[in-house]
Protein backbone atom coordinates (compact mmCIF):
# COMPACT_ATOMS: atom_id res chain seq x y z
CA UNK A 1 0.00 0.00 0.00
CA UNK A 2 0.62 3.53 -0.86
CA UNK A 3 0.70 6.06 2.34
CA UNK A 4 1.61 8.99 0.93
CA UNK A 5 1.74 12.30 3.30
CA UNK A 6 -1.57 14.77 2.14
CA UNK A 7 0.20 17.82 0.12
CA UNK A 8 -0.18 20.96 2.47
CA UNK A 9 -2.01 23.33 0.67
CA UNK A 10 -2.46 27.10 1.81
CA UNK A 11 -6.35 27.51 2.30
CA UNK A 12 -5.42 30.68 -0.14
CA UNK A 13 -4.19 28.66 -2.72
CA UNK A 14 -7.89 26.46 -2.92
CA UNK A 15 -9.89 28.55 -5.55
CA UNK A 16 -13.47 29.47 -4.00
CA UNK A 17 -16.35 27.56 -5.24
CA UNK A 18 -18.22 30.68 -6.63
CA UNK A 19 -14.45 31.37 -8.47
CA UNK A 20 -14.85 27.68 -9.55
CA UNK A 21 -18.16 27.52 -11.09
CA UNK A 22 -17.40 30.54 -13.16
CA UNK A 23 -13.90 29.19 -14.06
CA UNK A 24 -15.48 29.98 -17.98
CA UNK A 25 -15.74 33.31 -17.60
CA UNK A 26 -12.70 34.01 -15.97
CA UNK A 27 -11.09 31.64 -18.63
CA UNK A 28 -12.29 33.88 -21.16
CA UNK A 29 -11.44 37.12 -19.19
CA UNK A 30 -7.86 35.65 -19.12
CA UNK A 31 -7.69 34.61 -22.44
CA UNK A 32 -8.47 38.26 -23.84
CA UNK A 33 -6.27 39.77 -21.15
CA UNK A 34 -3.17 37.40 -22.06
CA UNK A 35 -4.32 37.81 -26.14
CA UNK A 36 -4.21 41.95 -25.53
CA UNK A 37 -0.98 41.10 -23.22
CA UNK A 38 1.34 38.43 -25.39
CA UNK A 39 -0.53 38.33 -29.03
CA UNK A 40 -0.79 34.92 -29.64
CA UNK A 41 0.47 32.98 -27.07
CA UNK A 42 -1.37 29.91 -26.06
CA UNK A 43 -4.27 30.28 -23.54
CA UNK A 44 -3.40 28.31 -19.82
CA UNK A 45 -6.46 27.25 -19.40
CA UNK A 46 -8.18 27.42 -15.83
CA UNK A 47 -8.51 23.08 -15.61
CA UNK A 48 -10.41 21.99 -12.93
CA UNK A 49 -8.83 21.46 -9.88
CA UNK A 50 -9.00 19.71 -6.49
CA UNK A 51 -6.99 20.50 -2.99
CA UNK A 52 -6.57 16.47 -2.52
CA UNK A 53 -5.24 15.64 -6.23
CA UNK A 54 -1.93 14.15 -6.04
CA UNK A 55 0.70 13.47 -9.29
CA UNK A 56 2.31 15.30 -12.15
CA UNK A 57 0.46 18.04 -13.01
CA UNK A 58 -0.04 18.65 -17.20
CA UNK A 59 1.31 21.42 -18.63
CA UNK A 60 -0.54 23.83 -21.09
CA UNK A 61 -4.00 21.92 -21.26
CA UNK A 62 -7.18 23.91 -23.21
CA UNK A 63 -10.66 23.34 -22.06
CA UNK A 64 -13.04 22.05 -24.47
CA UNK A 65 -16.18 22.80 -25.65
CA UNK A 66 -17.76 19.57 -25.54
CA UNK A 67 -17.03 19.69 -21.58
CA UNK A 68 -19.79 19.36 -19.93
CA UNK A 69 -20.83 22.82 -17.36
CA UNK A 70 -21.07 21.13 -14.30
CA UNK A 71 -19.20 20.51 -11.21
CA UNK A 72 -17.05 17.66 -11.50
CA UNK A 73 -16.99 15.12 -8.81
CA UNK A 74 -14.03 15.08 -5.71
CA UNK A 75 -10.68 14.00 -6.32
CA UNK A 76 -11.33 11.71 -3.55
CA UNK A 77 -14.19 10.33 -5.26
CA UNK A 78 -12.54 9.72 -8.75
CA UNK A 79 -9.37 8.51 -7.63
CA UNK A 80 -11.20 5.71 -4.26
CA UNK A 81 -14.20 4.66 -6.32
CA UNK A 82 -13.39 2.45 -9.50
CA UNK A 83 -13.64 -0.82 -11.48
CA UNK A 84 -10.73 -1.98 -12.36
CA UNK A 85 -10.87 -5.62 -11.57
CA UNK A 86 -7.26 -5.95 -12.97
CA UNK A 87 -6.52 -5.34 -9.02
CA UNK A 88 -10.05 -6.04 -7.14
CA UNK A 89 -13.31 -6.58 -7.84
CA UNK A 90 -13.99 -4.27 -4.47
CA UNK A 91 -14.48 -0.60 -5.57
CA UNK A 92 -12.05 0.53 -3.06
CA UNK A 93 -9.14 -2.61 -4.21
CA UNK A 94 -7.67 -0.51 -7.15
CA UNK A 95 -6.58 2.73 -5.07
CA UNK A 96 -5.47 0.25 -2.66
CA UNK A 97 -3.28 -2.18 -5.32
CA UNK A 98 -2.56 -0.20 -7.90
CA UNK A 99 0.64 1.06 -6.68
CA UNK A 100 2.22 -2.15 -8.03
CA UNK A 101 1.66 -0.86 -11.44
CA UNK A 102 4.83 0.06 -13.70
CA UNK A 103 3.63 2.28 -16.68
CA UNK A 104 6.98 3.73 -17.71
CA UNK A 105 8.56 3.05 -20.03
CA UNK A 106 5.91 1.68 -21.64
CA UNK A 107 5.09 0.76 -25.08
CA UNK A 108 1.82 0.33 -27.72
CA UNK A 109 1.74 -2.50 -30.01
CA UNK A 110 -0.39 -1.03 -33.19
CA UNK A 111 -1.27 -3.49 -35.57
CA UNK A 112 -3.79 -4.88 -38.46
CA UNK A 113 -5.58 -2.75 -40.77
CA UNK A 114 -3.53 -0.13 -41.31
CA UNK A 115 -0.48 2.07 -42.81
CA UNK A 116 1.55 2.53 -39.86
CA UNK A 117 1.64 -0.44 -37.18
CA UNK A 118 4.28 -0.89 -35.36
CA UNK A 119 5.55 -0.68 -31.16
CA UNK A 120 5.63 2.90 -30.31
CA UNK A 121 6.71 3.98 -27.00
CA UNK A 122 4.26 6.01 -25.02
CA UNK A 123 6.63 9.38 -25.44
CA UNK A 124 5.88 9.29 -29.18
CA UNK A 125 2.10 8.13 -28.78
CA UNK A 126 1.72 11.27 -26.58
CA UNK A 127 3.91 14.00 -28.19
CA UNK A 128 2.47 15.19 -31.22
CA UNK A 129 -1.15 16.20 -29.25
CA UNK A 130 -1.82 19.00 -27.49
CA UNK A 131 -3.97 18.32 -24.31
CA UNK A 132 -7.20 19.30 -23.52
CA UNK A 133 -9.51 19.04 -20.84
CA UNK A 134 -13.12 17.41 -21.40
CA UNK A 135 -15.46 17.34 -18.65
CA UNK A 136 -17.76 14.17 -19.53
CA UNK A 137 -20.45 12.23 -16.83
CA UNK A 138 -19.32 8.72 -16.52
CA UNK A 139 -22.50 6.36 -16.47
CA UNK A 140 -21.48 2.90 -15.54
CA UNK A 141 -23.53 -0.12 -16.01
CA UNK A 142 -24.03 -0.89 -12.05
CA UNK A 143 -26.86 2.39 -12.63
CA UNK A 144 -24.32 5.07 -10.83
CA UNK A 145 -22.19 7.88 -12.40
CA UNK A 146 -19.75 10.66 -11.82
CA UNK A 147 -18.40 13.63 -13.74
CA UNK A 148 -14.78 13.76 -14.33
CA UNK A 149 -12.49 16.31 -15.82
CA UNK A 150 -10.43 14.46 -17.76
CA UNK A 151 -7.49 15.45 -19.35
CA UNK A 152 -6.34 13.89 -23.09
CA UNK A 153 -6.82 14.26 -26.71
CA UNK A 154 -9.58 12.82 -29.14
CA UNK A 155 -9.40 9.15 -30.13
CA UNK A 156 -9.28 10.26 -33.74
CA UNK A 157 -6.19 12.49 -33.78
CA UNK A 158 -4.24 9.33 -32.17
CA UNK A 159 -6.24 6.90 -34.94
CA UNK A 160 -5.75 8.56 -38.05
CA UNK A 161 -1.49 8.82 -37.48
CA UNK A 162 -1.79 5.08 -37.98
CA UNK A 163 -3.53 5.31 -41.11
CA UNK A 164 -6.17 2.83 -40.78
CA UNK A 165 -7.03 1.15 -44.32
CA UNK A 166 -10.48 0.76 -46.34
CA UNK A 167 -10.58 -2.62 -44.08
CA UNK A 168 -10.40 -1.28 -40.71
CA UNK A 169 -14.27 -1.53 -40.09
CA UNK A 170 -13.59 -1.99 -36.36
CA UNK A 171 -10.46 -1.04 -33.22
CA UNK A 172 -9.46 -3.39 -30.22
CA UNK A 173 -8.07 -1.90 -27.47
CA UNK A 174 -6.38 -4.64 -25.07
CA UNK A 175 -5.35 -3.80 -21.46
CA UNK A 176 -1.76 -5.03 -20.21
CA UNK A 177 -1.62 -8.52 -18.58
CA UNK A 178 0.81 -9.14 -16.32
CA UNK A 179 -0.44 -10.78 -12.74
CA UNK A 180 3.08 -9.77 -11.00
CA UNK A 181 1.35 -6.43 -11.66
CA UNK A 182 -1.95 -6.64 -11.89
CA UNK A 183 -3.14 -9.44 -8.82
CA UNK A 184 -6.68 -9.44 -9.87
CA UNK A 185 -5.36 -11.20 -12.83
CA UNK A 186 -4.71 -13.93 -11.14
CA UNK A 187 -8.36 -14.97 -10.49
CA UNK A 188 -9.80 -15.73 -14.02
CA UNK A 189 -13.52 -13.75 -13.17
CA UNK A 190 -12.76 -12.68 -16.56
CA UNK A 191 -10.75 -13.96 -19.78
CA UNK A 192 -7.47 -11.49 -19.37
CA UNK A 193 -6.57 -9.60 -20.73
CA UNK A 194 -9.41 -7.29 -20.97
CA UNK A 195 -10.20 -6.33 -24.64
CA UNK A 196 -12.66 -3.31 -25.90
CA UNK A 197 -13.82 -2.19 -28.83
CA UNK A 198 -15.56 0.23 -31.18
CA UNK A 199 -16.58 0.35 -34.46
CA UNK A 200 -14.35 2.95 -36.50
CA UNK A 201 -17.16 5.10 -37.00
CA UNK A 202 -17.35 5.39 -33.35
CA UNK A 203 -14.22 5.93 -32.37
CA UNK A 204 -13.70 8.56 -35.34
CA UNK A 205 -16.44 10.42 -33.26
CA UNK A 206 -15.06 13.38 -31.79
CA UNK A 207 -16.85 12.53 -28.31
CA UNK A 208 -14.20 9.33 -28.34
CA UNK A 209 -10.98 10.62 -25.94
CA UNK A 210 -7.76 9.08 -25.12
CA UNK A 211 -7.16 10.02 -21.91
CA UNK A 212 -3.69 10.54 -19.83
CA UNK A 213 -5.07 12.68 -16.93
CA UNK A 214 -7.66 13.64 -14.56
CA UNK A 215 -7.87 16.84 -12.83
CA UNK A 216 -5.04 18.49 -14.63
CA UNK A 217 -2.42 16.06 -13.59
CA UNK A 218 -1.22 12.77 -14.83
CA UNK A 219 -3.78 9.63 -14.35
CA UNK A 220 -3.64 7.60 -11.41
CA UNK A 221 -2.66 4.14 -11.77
CA UNK A 222 -6.37 2.94 -10.67
CA UNK A 223 -7.35 5.64 -13.19
CA UNK A 224 -5.80 3.67 -16.01
CA UNK A 225 -2.64 5.00 -16.04
CA UNK A 226 -0.72 5.89 -18.93
CA UNK A 227 -3.56 6.06 -21.22
CA UNK A 228 -7.05 4.75 -21.25
CA UNK A 229 -10.25 5.21 -23.40
CA UNK A 230 -13.22 7.57 -22.93
CA UNK A 231 -16.69 7.01 -24.43
CA UNK A 232 -18.96 8.77 -22.38
CA UNK A 233 -22.34 7.71 -23.81
CA UNK A 234 -21.45 3.99 -23.48
CA UNK A 235 -21.23 2.07 -20.07
CA UNK A 236 -18.43 2.95 -18.16
CA UNK A 237 -17.01 -0.79 -18.67
CA UNK A 238 -16.40 0.12 -22.53
CA UNK A 239 -13.87 2.81 -21.56
CA UNK A 240 -10.95 0.31 -21.32
CA UNK A 241 -7.70 1.28 -18.59
CA UNK A 242 -3.96 0.81 -19.61
CA UNK A 243 -4.36 0.11 -23.17
CA UNK A 244 -1.05 -1.79 -24.72
CA UNK A 245 -2.52 -2.62 -27.78
CA UNK A 246 -4.71 -1.18 -30.46
CA UNK A 247 -5.67 -3.53 -33.28
CA UNK A 248 -7.63 -2.21 -36.65
CA UNK A 249 -9.88 -5.45 -37.66
CA UNK A 250 -12.43 -5.95 -40.31
CA UNK A 251 -14.18 -8.35 -38.05
CA UNK A 252 -16.18 -7.17 -34.73
CA UNK A 253 -14.35 -7.93 -31.72
CA UNK A 254 -15.27 -10.40 -28.67
CA UNK A 255 -15.15 -7.76 -26.05
CA UNK A 256 -14.57 -8.90 -22.16
CA UNK A 257 -17.91 -8.20 -20.53
CA UNK A 258 -20.13 -9.79 -24.00
CA UNK A 259 -18.17 -12.90 -23.90
CA UNK A 260 -18.44 -13.26 -19.92
CA UNK A 261 -22.11 -12.38 -20.22
CA UNK A 262 -23.97 -12.34 -23.05
CA UNK A 263 -27.27 -12.03 -22.31
CA UNK A 264 -26.17 -8.97 -20.03
CA UNK A 265 -23.29 -7.28 -21.96
CA UNK A 266 -23.53 -6.32 -25.40
CA UNK A 267 -20.89 -5.27 -27.33
CA UNK A 268 -22.40 -1.39 -28.09
CA UNK A 269 -23.17 -0.65 -24.36
CA UNK A 270 -24.60 2.14 -25.24
CA UNK A 271 -26.34 4.15 -22.52
CA UNK A 272 -30.13 3.64 -22.68
CA UNK A 273 -32.93 4.09 -19.84
CA UNK A 274 -34.96 2.17 -21.98
CA UNK A 275 -33.10 -1.06 -22.18
CA UNK A 276 -32.80 -2.91 -18.69
CA UNK A 277 -29.94 -4.75 -17.68
CA UNK A 278 -31.65 -8.09 -17.16
CA UNK A 279 -30.98 -7.87 -13.34
CA UNK A 280 -31.62 -4.25 -13.18
CA UNK A 281 -33.16 -0.86 -14.24
CA UNK A 282 -31.42 1.04 -16.23
CA UNK A 283 -33.94 3.90 -16.19
CA UNK A 284 -32.22 6.03 -13.06
CA UNK A 285 -28.89 6.43 -11.67
CA UNK A 286 -27.23 6.83 -8.20
CA UNK A 287 -25.27 9.99 -8.38
CA UNK A 288 -21.56 9.47 -6.57
CA UNK A 289 -21.03 11.91 -4.08
CA UNK A 290 -24.53 13.34 -3.35
CA UNK A 291 -24.55 11.52 -0.10
CA UNK A 292 -26.92 9.34 1.66
CA UNK A 293 -29.98 11.49 1.25
CA UNK A 294 -29.94 11.93 -2.52
CA UNK A 295 -32.41 10.92 -5.10
CA UNK A 296 -31.48 9.54 -7.79
CA UNK A 297 -30.78 11.18 -11.32
CA UNK A 298 -32.48 9.86 -14.36
CA UNK A 299 -30.83 8.15 -16.99
CA UNK A 300 -30.59 10.00 -20.49
CA UNK A 301 -30.37 8.07 -23.87
CA UNK A 302 -26.78 8.31 -25.08
CA UNK A 303 -25.77 9.67 -21.12
CA UNK A 304 -27.22 12.86 -22.59
CA UNK A 305 -25.12 13.02 -25.91
CA UNK A 306 -27.94 11.78 -28.17
CA UNK A 307 -27.46 14.88 -30.48
CA UNK A 308 -23.76 14.22 -31.34
CA UNK A 309 -24.01 10.28 -31.77
CA UNK A 310 -27.47 9.04 -32.29
CA UNK A 311 -26.95 9.00 -36.26
CA UNK A 312 -23.94 6.20 -35.72
CA UNK A 313 -27.06 3.63 -35.09
CA UNK A 314 -30.09 4.46 -37.21
CA UNK A 315 -31.96 1.61 -38.14
CA UNK A 316 -30.01 -0.39 -35.25
CA UNK A 317 -32.26 -2.03 -33.11
CA UNK A 318 -31.00 -0.91 -29.92
CA UNK A 319 -32.79 -3.42 -27.81
CA UNK A 320 -31.47 -6.26 -29.52
CA UNK A 321 -28.18 -4.64 -30.18
CA UNK A 322 -27.57 -3.30 -26.28
CA UNK B 1 -20.17 8.61 59.68
CA UNK B 2 -16.88 6.34 60.04
CA UNK B 3 -19.42 3.04 60.54
CA UNK B 4 -21.51 4.37 57.65
CA UNK B 5 -18.78 4.66 55.36
CA UNK B 6 -17.43 1.43 55.92
CA UNK B 7 -20.69 -0.14 55.77
CA UNK B 8 -21.06 1.42 52.07
CA UNK B 9 -17.11 -0.18 51.03
CA UNK B 10 -18.67 -3.52 52.60
CA UNK B 11 -21.72 -3.45 50.28
CA UNK B 12 -19.25 -2.77 47.39
CA UNK B 13 -17.32 -5.23 47.82
CA UNK B 14 -19.77 -7.41 48.03
CA UNK B 15 -21.71 -6.55 45.03
CA UNK B 16 -18.78 -7.07 43.43
CA UNK B 17 -17.80 -10.55 44.77
CA UNK B 18 -21.36 -11.30 43.43
CA UNK B 19 -20.79 -9.99 39.70
CA UNK B 20 -17.19 -11.24 38.79
CA UNK B 21 -17.25 -14.46 40.52
CA UNK B 22 -17.41 -16.33 37.58
CA UNK B 23 -20.66 -18.38 37.27
CA UNK B 24 -20.09 -21.96 36.33
CA UNK B 25 -19.77 -23.02 32.60
CA UNK B 26 -23.56 -23.79 31.06
CA UNK B 27 -25.28 -22.14 34.22
CA UNK B 28 -27.99 -20.13 33.80
CA UNK B 29 -25.85 -17.19 35.51
CA UNK B 30 -22.86 -17.98 32.23
CA UNK B 31 -26.05 -17.72 29.65
CA UNK B 32 -26.82 -14.33 30.99
CA UNK B 33 -23.08 -13.14 31.10
CA UNK B 34 -23.00 -14.42 27.75
CA UNK B 35 -26.07 -12.50 26.90
CA UNK B 36 -25.40 -9.18 28.32
CA UNK B 37 -21.94 -9.24 26.37
CA UNK B 38 -23.56 -10.65 23.05
CA UNK B 39 -25.83 -7.67 22.89
CA UNK B 40 -22.83 -4.83 22.72
CA UNK B 41 -21.76 -7.16 19.81
CA UNK B 42 -24.48 -7.61 17.95
CA UNK B 43 -25.05 -4.23 18.10
CA UNK B 44 -21.37 -3.14 16.69
CA UNK B 45 -22.12 -3.45 12.84
CA UNK B 46 -24.90 -0.86 13.42
CA UNK B 47 -22.76 1.49 15.52
CA UNK B 48 -20.31 1.41 12.74
CA UNK B 49 -22.29 2.03 9.97
CA UNK B 50 -24.29 4.50 11.69
CA UNK B 51 -21.27 6.33 12.66
CA UNK B 52 -19.97 6.17 8.91
CA UNK B 53 -23.37 7.33 7.52
CA UNK B 54 -22.33 10.49 9.39
CA UNK B 55 -19.46 10.90 9.09
CA UNK B 56 -18.58 10.90 12.94
CA UNK B 57 -14.62 9.59 14.67
CA UNK B 58 -12.93 9.37 11.15
CA UNK B 59 -15.58 7.41 10.21
CA UNK B 60 -17.65 6.97 6.63
CA UNK B 61 -18.95 4.79 3.99
CA UNK B 62 -17.03 5.87 1.21
CA UNK B 63 -18.01 7.71 -2.19
CA UNK B 64 -21.54 5.96 -2.45
CA UNK B 65 -22.72 5.36 0.78
CA UNK B 66 -26.21 4.22 0.03
CA UNK B 67 -24.86 1.40 -1.76
CA UNK B 68 -22.74 0.84 1.36
CA UNK B 69 -25.13 0.56 3.24
CA UNK B 70 -27.05 -1.17 1.62
CA UNK B 71 -24.59 -4.23 1.17
CA UNK B 72 -23.56 -4.00 4.43
CA UNK B 73 -26.79 -4.31 6.26
CA UNK B 74 -27.85 -7.10 3.95
CA UNK B 75 -24.58 -9.19 4.42
CA UNK B 76 -24.52 -9.01 8.16
CA UNK B 77 -28.48 -9.63 8.62
CA UNK B 78 -27.08 -12.99 6.26
CA UNK B 79 -24.67 -13.45 8.82
CA UNK B 80 -27.18 -13.38 11.92
CA UNK B 81 -29.04 -15.52 9.78
CA UNK B 82 -26.33 -18.19 9.19
CA UNK B 83 -25.44 -17.85 13.14
CA UNK B 84 -28.81 -18.62 14.27
CA UNK B 85 -28.82 -21.54 11.52
CA UNK B 86 -25.63 -22.65 13.71
CA UNK B 87 -26.88 -23.14 16.98
CA UNK B 88 -28.63 -26.34 16.69
CA UNK B 89 -26.10 -28.45 14.89
CA UNK B 90 -23.36 -27.06 17.42
CA UNK B 91 -25.83 -28.16 20.49
CA UNK B 92 -25.26 -31.73 18.79
CA UNK B 93 -21.83 -31.29 18.41
CA UNK B 94 -20.99 -29.85 21.49
CA UNK B 95 -23.61 -31.23 23.85
CA UNK B 96 -23.79 -27.55 25.11
CA UNK B 97 -27.37 -27.05 24.86
CA UNK B 98 -27.46 -23.78 26.86
CA UNK B 99 -26.51 -22.53 23.11
CA UNK B 100 -30.00 -22.35 22.21
CA UNK B 101 -31.23 -19.73 24.95
CA UNK B 102 -29.10 -17.24 22.25
CA UNK B 103 -30.87 -18.68 19.33
CA UNK B 104 -34.28 -16.23 19.65
CA UNK B 105 -31.71 -13.10 20.37
CA UNK B 106 -29.47 -13.54 17.23
CA UNK B 107 -32.79 -14.55 15.02
CA UNK B 108 -34.00 -11.18 15.76
CA UNK B 109 -30.64 -9.51 15.18
CA UNK B 110 -30.98 -10.96 11.88
CA UNK B 111 -34.69 -9.95 11.06
CA UNK B 112 -33.12 -6.47 12.45
CA UNK B 113 -30.72 -6.26 10.23
CA UNK B 114 -32.49 -7.34 7.12
CA UNK B 115 -35.26 -5.25 8.06
CA UNK B 116 -33.18 -2.17 7.67
CA UNK B 117 -31.32 -3.10 4.99
CA UNK B 118 -35.23 -3.17 3.37
CA UNK B 119 -35.75 0.03 4.57
CA UNK B 120 -32.54 1.85 3.53
CA UNK B 121 -33.47 0.17 -0.13
CA UNK B 122 -36.83 1.66 0.05
CA UNK B 123 -36.22 4.99 1.66
CA UNK B 124 -32.80 5.60 0.43
CA UNK B 125 -31.99 4.07 -2.84
CA UNK B 126 -35.77 3.93 -4.13
CA UNK B 127 -36.64 7.45 -2.59
CA UNK B 128 -40.04 6.08 -2.03
CA UNK B 129 -41.00 5.80 -5.56
CA UNK B 130 -43.38 3.36 -4.98
CA UNK B 131 -44.30 2.21 -8.80
CA UNK B 132 -40.48 1.55 -9.47
CA UNK B 133 -40.71 -0.45 -6.19
CA UNK B 134 -43.20 -2.54 -7.40
CA UNK B 135 -41.66 -3.10 -10.78
CA UNK B 136 -38.33 -3.81 -8.93
CA UNK B 137 -40.51 -6.50 -6.68
CA UNK B 138 -42.27 -8.21 -10.03
CA UNK B 139 -39.76 -7.99 -12.57
CA UNK B 140 -36.40 -8.27 -10.86
CA UNK B 141 -36.31 -11.60 -9.94
CA UNK B 142 -33.43 -11.12 -7.14
CA UNK B 143 -35.36 -8.94 -5.35
CA UNK B 144 -38.70 -10.92 -5.85
CA UNK B 145 -36.26 -13.54 -3.79
CA UNK B 146 -35.06 -11.05 -0.94
CA UNK B 147 -38.34 -9.64 -0.40
CA UNK B 148 -40.17 -12.82 -0.11
CA UNK B 149 -37.16 -14.27 2.39
CA UNK B 150 -37.72 -11.51 4.27
CA UNK B 151 -41.40 -11.71 4.55
CA UNK B 152 -40.90 -15.30 5.76
CA UNK B 153 -39.39 -13.97 8.77
CA UNK B 154 -41.93 -11.57 9.55
CA UNK B 155 -44.13 -13.84 11.20
CA UNK B 156 -41.22 -15.76 13.40
CA UNK B 157 -40.20 -12.56 14.19
CA UNK B 158 -43.49 -11.95 15.64
CA UNK B 159 -44.16 -14.74 17.39
CA UNK B 160 -41.12 -15.29 18.92
CA UNK B 161 -42.49 -14.53 22.51
CA UNK B 162 -43.09 -17.15 25.25
CA UNK B 163 -46.59 -16.31 24.87
CA UNK B 164 -46.57 -17.21 21.10
CA UNK B 165 -44.73 -20.43 21.90
CA UNK B 166 -47.08 -21.74 24.31
CA UNK B 167 -50.25 -20.79 22.08
CA UNK B 168 -48.35 -22.35 18.70
CA UNK B 169 -47.77 -25.45 21.06
CA UNK B 170 -46.37 -27.96 17.89
CA UNK B 171 -47.22 -26.01 15.57
CA UNK B 172 -44.45 -23.09 16.53
CA UNK B 173 -41.55 -25.26 15.60
CA UNK B 174 -43.46 -26.20 12.38
CA UNK B 175 -43.66 -22.87 11.76
CA UNK B 176 -40.34 -21.77 12.76
CA UNK B 177 -39.01 -24.43 10.01
CA UNK B 178 -39.90 -21.65 7.47
CA UNK B 179 -36.31 -19.87 8.63
CA UNK B 180 -34.96 -22.59 6.23
CA UNK B 181 -36.32 -21.51 3.24
CA UNK B 182 -36.25 -17.76 3.83
CA UNK B 183 -32.40 -18.25 5.01
CA UNK B 184 -32.18 -20.35 1.12
CA UNK B 185 -34.14 -17.09 -0.51
CA UNK B 186 -31.89 -14.96 1.40
CA UNK B 187 -28.45 -15.94 -0.03
CA UNK B 188 -29.87 -17.03 -3.03
CA UNK B 189 -30.89 -13.09 -3.17
CA UNK B 190 -27.26 -12.25 -2.33
CA UNK B 191 -25.68 -14.67 -5.24
CA UNK B 192 -27.95 -13.62 -7.81
CA UNK B 193 -27.24 -9.42 -7.34
CA UNK B 194 -23.69 -10.00 -7.59
CA UNK B 195 -22.04 -8.57 -11.17
CA UNK B 196 -19.48 -10.61 -11.39
CA UNK B 197 -17.31 -11.92 -8.26
CA UNK B 198 -19.51 -14.46 -6.81
CA UNK B 199 -16.84 -15.51 -4.19
CA UNK B 200 -18.17 -13.92 -1.45
CA UNK B 201 -22.15 -14.79 -1.87
CA UNK B 202 -20.54 -18.62 -2.75
CA UNK B 203 -18.95 -18.57 1.00
CA UNK B 204 -22.23 -17.61 2.21
CA UNK B 205 -23.62 -20.64 0.14
CA UNK B 206 -21.78 -22.91 1.28
CA UNK B 207 -21.81 -22.18 4.82
CA UNK B 208 -25.69 -22.40 4.71
CA UNK B 209 -25.84 -25.81 2.42
CA UNK B 210 -23.14 -27.45 5.20
CA UNK B 211 -25.72 -26.00 8.20
CA UNK B 212 -29.10 -27.93 6.45
CA UNK B 213 -26.66 -30.78 5.59
CA UNK B 214 -25.61 -31.21 9.16
CA UNK B 215 -29.54 -31.45 9.96
CA UNK B 216 -30.13 -33.73 7.86
CA UNK B 217 -27.22 -36.34 9.16
CA UNK B 218 -28.86 -35.36 12.46
CA UNK B 219 -32.34 -36.59 11.83
CA UNK B 220 -31.62 -39.65 9.88
CA UNK B 221 -29.10 -40.94 12.56
CA UNK B 222 -31.83 -40.34 15.12
CA UNK B 223 -34.51 -42.06 12.91
CA UNK B 224 -32.09 -44.72 12.90
CA UNK B 225 -31.52 -44.96 16.72
CA UNK B 226 -34.97 -45.00 16.79
CA UNK B 227 -35.80 -47.62 14.23
CA UNK B 228 -33.07 -49.81 16.30
CA UNK B 229 -34.56 -49.08 19.50
CA UNK B 230 -38.25 -49.67 18.00
CA UNK B 231 -37.10 -53.33 16.75
CA UNK B 232 -35.36 -54.01 19.98
CA UNK B 233 -38.36 -53.06 22.10
CA UNK B 234 -40.59 -54.91 19.55
CA UNK B 235 -41.93 -58.30 21.35
CA UNK B 236 -41.33 -61.36 19.09
CA UNK B 237 -44.59 -62.24 18.72
CA UNK B 238 -46.44 -59.04 18.48
CA UNK B 239 -46.44 -58.76 14.86
CA UNK B 240 -47.93 -55.61 14.94
CA UNK B 241 -46.72 -52.09 13.48
CA UNK B 242 -43.75 -51.15 15.20
CA UNK B 243 -43.96 -48.82 18.07
CA UNK B 244 -43.30 -44.91 17.03
CA UNK B 245 -42.75 -41.96 19.40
Amino acid sequence: MLIRKAPQIKSSEITSEADYLDRRSFLAKAGLAAAGLAGASPVIAAVASDPGASGRVLENVSESPLSLDEAPNSWRDVTTYNNFYEFGTGKEDPSRYAGSLVTRPWQVKVSGECDQPGDYNLEDILSPHALEERVYRLRCVEAWSMVIPWVGFPLADLLKRFQPNSDARFVRFRTLYDPGQMPGQRRRILDWPYVEGLTIEEAMNPLAFMAVGVYGRELPNQNGAPMRLVVPWKYGFKSIKTINAIHFTRTRPRTSWEASAPREYGFYANVNPNVDHPRWSQASERIIGSGLFAPRRKTEMFNGYAEQVAHLYQGLDLRRNF
Amino acid sequence: MATRSRSLTCTRAWICAETFSMPAFGSKGFTRLIKTLLWPLCLAPLLWLGLGAFELLGFNLGANPVEKLLHELGKWGLKFLLLTLAITPLRYWTGWHWLVTFRRLLGLFAFFYLFLHFLVYIVLDRYLDFSGLLEDIVERPYITLGMTGLLLLLPLALTSTRGWMRRLGRRWKKLHRLVYASAILGVWHFYWQVKLDTLEATVYALILAALLLARIVHSRRKAARIQVRSETLLPEDSGGAPLRR
